[in-house]
């Protein structure tokens, strides 16, 4: 319905009004001297109640008063502040929250009675109140200055409707495609004064286009400043003590994203609440402070956000979580005894699964973590769980910066190009000739691929669109090459089969119509280079369309880790290099994070430990010498080559460390046959690798010997993060 | 049409398809471009012709012959795009031929002759009967809400 525009702009700011407000309270019961804070609240529910005079809303303007009397008192000392007063006053919030939302959408206050509440709260206001009267005139006045002084900052900002910001940025991406036309022309040409003119343009178009983006980011905290008084409410009904404490508000992210997320972040809010922290007496019998803690975390990390929240609760119980699954029907009880912690715990992701003993009404209202999850890979996010028994639980959640543009693998098929986001993307394999006709085997008429010893299922781009296969015979039919681009979907990854692959690129997402927003196949257009419209793939719908992940998902696992079991040790890819003393070593390629080379100045040390500084993080430094020869001495010296340094970086569950090697041979893939016996403990055994006795490392031992501090974190994990 | 002052004038964008004169309200119509590569989209219900570039903006063309089910077009020019912009969205209906905008009063104005039939009846609001030949008018809005028929 249509409403006039002052009623809108009233709304728009008492919203806003309204969430100070009710942060406030919840801060002010932490601390209820604050008053600074009793101040502000009062300036807040004054203006919202003097506003609602203009507009002649008396219901609002009755309740309002009524909360601003209330806190005279307290801002004067009369009172002082109990949960009774808090409860009253954050129903003051509620009232006019309702009143707000009856106003929006029915353009009146609604009918609603009020009366209760503001008799209740003219009751306390008297309780105590057997002191000397005070004028309210005079206070009133002065709030009123400080009203006008505070008005000045708000000034500086101007509201600005988001259907406009959506269109700059729309005219932002074609400014942008324009400007990629006109590079490309200019470099045809030989024109000086053209070259110096568009590489000006090129420059402001790039400046241009993250000044709006900017626009479009709001801080997290514009999600989070509902939380306090959720963990409040929640915990003073579940009879629990829980304290929130929250770091990196002010990161900021899309607006789309941030609506999108919202509601997964309460959900796993009211989990870790209701089933995370424990109730008083078992904290207090596990030797935990009575009162639990729920933390919030967010920050940047290469491009993306990371939201981490975690509780110092009980954790999860990976093997209740296999005997629910298996008594749900999720799993096979042979499946779950080969799962291990982390498989297990993923489990709470499994469509059908809630492990709350008793319904609560607060969570387990059958929006479980599927759905959680379902909604942030919507947006092209991930979330991860650690949980450490009886010590705590942490999520962590992947959120793009934004989704207006998005990084992309460009690949062709049938003629057409199609965008896969890469965020899903795993890895490209391509194989030719002979490969190509042997790499492709069936498994009950499905398509699969052995890579490194595990089957991949196969999915072919053109049969799951249905394209016309003879026009793009020259590739898929004859099998000259094949093209495989591996994809995650949800907890699955495939070989998506295509005729080439041509490049990367960011490309600017923009909606399909109606008419074809049912395919599931797709996420959306571009617009590439030359200007043609290329579709963007939707992963997780192209695997739902191919079959992937319905109710053959977990028989496929079943046999493909059978399969693996019994071609594990056929073939590896492994890395060769020259460890220690010119001695030939590997490891398996799949604990290898990533191979890197750093100048030896680099090279910092904590006390005794020679560390790295990588990816915003401290990388831990292993001389291989050193350790395998019993040298623990971690104050060695770095062995490099031109003053370079080869790094191999590996990970062990989430720490990562970097294993000093002498030189980095080659990635071979080997079917190890000779085995011969190791000569000391972080040697697993030797083999003949390309006809030379190569000795395979074992990568936890030489961890857990280098650096033994590593496993007490990796255990204590959980508990760190909150 | 002089005489005409007494009733009401409408304005229509006409263009031709297999021999059909048709019509749409000009109000409706954004524009006309000539032939636009299209991308085709697999899966789509047939209807659908592909996506267009139009100025940066991603547009669905429809294929108003596979829409009409009239034959599939065997001539050698490339189809026009009539956009049309319906409820906020833009879409393109390929067209053989563009006509003139014409003025027809509504005293010409009849209902779809009961001869024709299939989808055409249902997508049709009407015919002005002009001296030549019938100016069909398309309904826009069920053509291009492919669930409609």
């Amino acid at each position: 319905m249509e409403i006039d525009e002052d009623l809108k702009a009233f709304l728009v700011e008492s919203n806003d009004n309204l969430n100070q407000i009710e942060g406030d309270l919840v801060a002010l019961e932490q601390n209820p001297t604050d008053e600074e804070l009793i101040n502000r609240i009062y300036r807040n529910l004054h203006t919202l109640k003097g506003n609602c005079g203009f507009l002649a809303l008396e219901k609002l303007e009755s309740v309002a008063h009524a909360g601003e009397n209330l806190l005279t008192r307290l801002r004067d000392r009369q009172l002082s502040l109990n949960p009774e007063i808090t409860s009253s006053l954050l129903q003051v919030v509620d009232s006019v929250k309702q009143i707000l939302t009856s106003l929006e959408s029915i353009g009146e206050e609604g009918d609603r009675d009020y009366k209760a509440l503001v008799e209740k709260l003219h009751g306390l206001e008297e309780s105590r109140n057997l002191q000397e009267e005070t004028s309210e005139e005079t206070p009133e006045e002065e709030e009123n200055l400080t009203i006008y002084q505070s008005s000045s900052i708000v000034d500086k900002t101007v509201r600005v409707d988001v259907d406009v910001l959506d269109k700059l940025m729309n005219l932002v991406g074609e400014l942008v495609l324009c400007r990629n036309q006109i590079l490309e022309f200019t470099n045809q040409k030989n024109d000086t004064a053209l070259a110096d003119t568009s590489s000006r343009l090129d420059l402001v178009t790039t400046e241009l286009q993250e000044g709006v983006m900017k626009t479009r980011m709001q801080p997290i905290r514009t999600i989070w400043n509902k939380f306090p008084r959720l963990v409040r409410d929640l915990a003073i009904n579940l009879g629990k003590q829980v304290q929130l404490e929250m770091e990196g508000e002010d990161t900021e992210l899309d607006k789309t994203l941030i609506e999108a997320i919202g509601d997964p972040l309460t959900h796993i809010v009211r989990n870790c609440v209701d089933h995370g922290i424990e109730s008083t007496p078992t904290r207090l019998a596990a030797g935990k402070p009575a009162s639990g803690k729920i933390l919030l975390r967010a920050f940047h990390e290469s491009g993306y956000v990371i939201v981490e929240i975690g509780d110092d609760g009980g954790g999860i119980d990976p093997e209740k979580l296999k005997l629910k699954a298996i008594e749900k029907g999720l799993i096979t009880s042979d499946r779950a005894a080969r799962l291990n912690v982390r498989e297990a715990l993923n489990l709470i992701f499994l469509p059908g699964f809630s492990t709350a003993k008793r319904i609560t009404n607060l969570s387990g209202r059958g929006v479980g973590m599927d759905v959680v999850r379902t909604n942030l890979e919507k947006i092209g996010g991930t979330i991860d769980i650690y949980s450490n028994l009886g010590r705590g639980t942490s999520f962590k959640l992947k959120i793009p910066l934004t989704l207006a543009i998005i990084p992309t693998l460009i690949v062709t098929t049938g003629g057409d190009r199609y965008a896969i986001p890469q965020v899903n993307l795993l890895e490209l394999v391509r194989l030719e000739g002979e490969q190509a006709r042997k790499g492709v085997e069936m498994v009950h008429g499905a398509p699969v691929h052995r890579l490194r010893g595990k089957l991949l299922p196969l999915v072919y781009l053109n049969k799951e669109l249905k394209l016309d296969t003879s026009e793009c015979n020259s590739s898929a039919d004859n099998h000259e090459t094949l093209n495989i681009v591996v994809l995650q979907a949800t907890n699955k990854s495939f070989g998506l089969v295509v005729d080439s692959i041509n490049d990367t690129q960011e490309i600017v997402v923009k909606p399909l119509g109606k008419q074809l927003k049912h395919i599931s196949c797709f996420a959306g257009a571009t617009i590439v280079g030359d200007g043609k419209v290329a579709l963007i793939l939707d992963v997780q719908g192209l695997a739902q369309s191919a079959e992937l992940l319905s109710d053959k998902q977990s028989s496929s696992i079943i046999a493909e880790n059978t399969e693996q079991e019994q071609y594990g040790d056929e073939t590896q890819m492994l890395l060769l290099f020259e460890g220690a003393d010119n001695r030939r070593m590997a490891i398996p390629l799949s604990q290898v994070a990533r191979l890197e080379e750093f100048p030896q100045e680099a090279v910092e040390r904590i006390g005794q430990q020679k560390v790295l500084q990588y990816r915003e993080e401290i990388l831990p430094l292993i001389y291989l010498s050193s350790i395998l020869d019993n040298n623990v001495d971690r104050d060695f010296s770095v062995p490099s080559v031109d003053g370079k340094i080869q790094v191999v970086v590996v990970s062990l569950g989430k720490n990562l460390s970097g294993l000093l090697v002498e030189n980095i041979v080659d990635i071979v893939e080997e079917r190890i046959s000779v085995k011969g016996a190791a000569t000391q403990e972080e040697i697993k055994y030797a083999a003949v690798i390309q006809g030379k006795v190569t000795e395979l490392l074992d990568v936890e031992a030489v961890i857990k010997k280098a650096l033994p501090y590593v496993f007490q974190q990796d255990r204590s994990v959980a508990l760190s993060r909150v | 049409m002089q005489e005409s002052t007494l009733i009401k004038q409408h304005q229509f964008c006409t263009f031709f398809l297999e021999e059909l004169f048709f019509g749409i309200e000009v109000e409706k119509v954004q524009e006309i471009i000539r032939y636009q590569q299209i991308t085709r989209v697999p899966l789509p219900p047939p209807e659908v012709g592909g996506l267009i570039n139009l100025r940066s903006q991603i547009v669905t063309a429809i294929d108003l012959r596979r829409r009409l089910d009239l034959p599939e077009y065997s001539g050698e020019s490339l189809p026009l795009n009539v956009v049309v912009k319906i409820e906020e969205e833009i879409i393109s209906l390929l067209v053989d031929e563009v006509g003139d905008v014409l003025d027809v009063s509504d005293d010409r104005f009849e209902s779809p002759p009961d001869t024709l039939t299939g989808k055409i009846r249902q997508l049709i609001r009407g015919a002005y009967k002009l001296e030549n030949c019938l100016l069909l008018i398309l309904d826009v809005e069920k053509t291009v809400d492919l669930t409609a028929f």
